[in-house]
């Protein structure tokens, strides 16, 4: 029981991704926008694979999906593949030193902008060309950051002995 | 293979591998896209959804509505004193301009009674702010602070104060999605305000253009030709402002004109918009209409 209630700083974070994603942003810096949400999911299916999963993959991406509409799974979709893939190779990933590391999520950043492409091309919205591989530009050169600061809530989340959190 | 991973992480595949969970989630999700590509299956679906997720979208436009709060609150006497005068100002001119307005409507209502024509329905409006989001980013599309719960319909036009801005896509409960007339899915039956050349501008995805694709190389549009909505569809009011004809570009090798228009509404800077609640027919005049104006019809079989 005790285990379960410590996934508080999983919850927050990615709530607080989800805002991010939607957050306003001047024209030119959008199509920049980092995905925020994709990278704190890879971060946690990494560090807590038997907590967070597909399930909570799946759910984040409806309620992306549902609140910047776009059509309802697409997100879903794309988060439930990265987070299937983070997990089958969590083992490999985490012990990898920063620069490897990053190279992965460039790789899982890739595939998911990919799916979202494809899946757009299917339901008819233009091809915007280069611009679907800024967002895993931004995204890669964030992780970093991202991980770093993650890393800071996880080991509060894990070492804390108040039995509040 | 399932149980060397069982024995990793007992808690993450209770009974099933996690290969078969992401094929039922993925097939889930590919159906999901698929009911939902025709907007009419999964609408209620999408509201109860939407509706969980509202605290987000307040939480986000917090700031931007915070700021304006405190704008409104801390000005100072002048500024506000300055506002007032300005607003006076501009309300004599308006409503100078309607004197001359409401005699020429009258004129044109007994022009109309005298043709026997059908009189025109006056628009009803509520007026919605722009909720400070961003949406997806590959689509031109806002959200609006009013839903479902304030009568807001999908279908219904949103203009503003220079000219039409799009319509209502989906409706949730306190806020609806709108496309803008830019995105490259949605077009706007036109005509040209010069010689009543009818049209459809077709948006291009780019924020400050519109195009029209089916003109023929003989016709009569040169730049600078406003060109407003002419009301066939159905679903935009007729005579209200779309665009200005930026481009007339005539191809030898092509049947029709390369014409480009730019928005009139401001559409990337536009805080508040009206919505347009066009009224319906009456109930006799719709029976007769029904065989002439299959869109109607089918809209309203939509309904």
């Amino acid at each position: 029981m005790a285990r379960n209630v410590k996934l508080w700083p999983a919850i927050a974070s990615l709530l607080v991704a989800l805002m991010l994603e939607v957050l306003p942003l001047p024209e030119m810096l959008n199509s920049w926008r980092p995905p925020f949400l994709t990278l704190v999911l890879i971060y946690w299916c990494m560090m807590w694979p038997n907590k967070i999963g597909i399930i909570t993959a799946f759910f984040s991406g409806l309620a992306l999906d549902v609140l910047c509409g776009s059509l309802l799974g697409e997100n879903a979709l794309a988060l439930s593949l990265v987070a299937f893939l983070t997990s089958r190779f969590y083992l490999q990933i985490r012990i990898f030193p920063l620069l490897q590391l990053t190279a992965s999520v460039f790789a899982l950043l890739a595939v998911s902008s990919f799916i979202r492409f494809w899946i757009d091309g299917i339901a008819g919205l233009p091809s915007t060309g280069y611009s679907r591989a800024f967002p895993v530009i931004s995204g890669t050169l964030l992780w970093p950051f991202i991980m770093g600061l993650m890393d800071r809530l996880r080991y509060v989340a894990e070492n804390r002995k108040s039995s509040l959190f | 293979m399932a149980l060397s991973t069982a024995e990793h992480d007992p808690g993450l595949f209770r009974g099933s591998s996690a290969g078969l969970r992401f094929a039922l989630i993925a097939v889930l999700c590919v159906m999901l896209m698929v009911l939902d590509q025709e907007n009419k299956h999964l609408v209620e679906i999408r509201k109860g959804l939407s509706f969980i997720v509202q605290p987000v979208v307040y939480l986000v436009s917090a700031p931007s509505s915070i700021g304006d709060w405190l704008f409104d609150t801390l000005a100072s006497r002048e500024e506000l004193q300055e506002e007032n005068a300005r607003l006076q100002e501009q309300q004599l001119i308006m409503s100078g301009l309607l004197q001359t307005y409401s005699a020429l409507k009258t004129e044109n209502d007994r022009l109309r009674g005298l043709l026997d024509s059908t009189e025109k329905i006056s628009d009803k409006v509520l007026i919605a702010e722009i909720v400070a989001i961003d949406m997806t980013p590959f689509r031109q599309s806002v959200l609006i602070n009013k839903g479902s719960f304030d009568g807001v319909q999908v279908g219904e036009a949103l203009i503003d104060a220079e000219g039409v801005v799009g319509q209502v896509t989906r409706d949730r409960q306190v806020s609806a999605e709108a496309l803008l007339i830019t995105d490259a899915d949605h077009a706007i039956p036109i005509e040209l305000l010069r010689n009543r050349l009818r049209s459809i501008a077709v948006g291009t995805g780019e924020i400050d253009s519109l195009t029209l694709p089916f003109l023929p190389r003989n016709a009569d549009i040169i730049e600078g030709d406003v060109l407003i909505s002419s009301g066939l569809g159905g679903t935009f009011p007729a005579g209200y402002p779309v665009a200005i004809v930026s481009s007339v570009r005539s191809n030898p090798g092509q049947a029709f004109l390369e014409i480009n228009a730019k928005p009139i509404a401001l559409l990337n800077r536009i805080r508040e918009v009206l919505v347009v609640k066009t009224q319906k027919p009456l109930a006799g005049l719709a029976t007769e209409t029904t065989t002439s104006e299959p869109p109607t019809t089918a809209i309203e079989a939509d309904e």
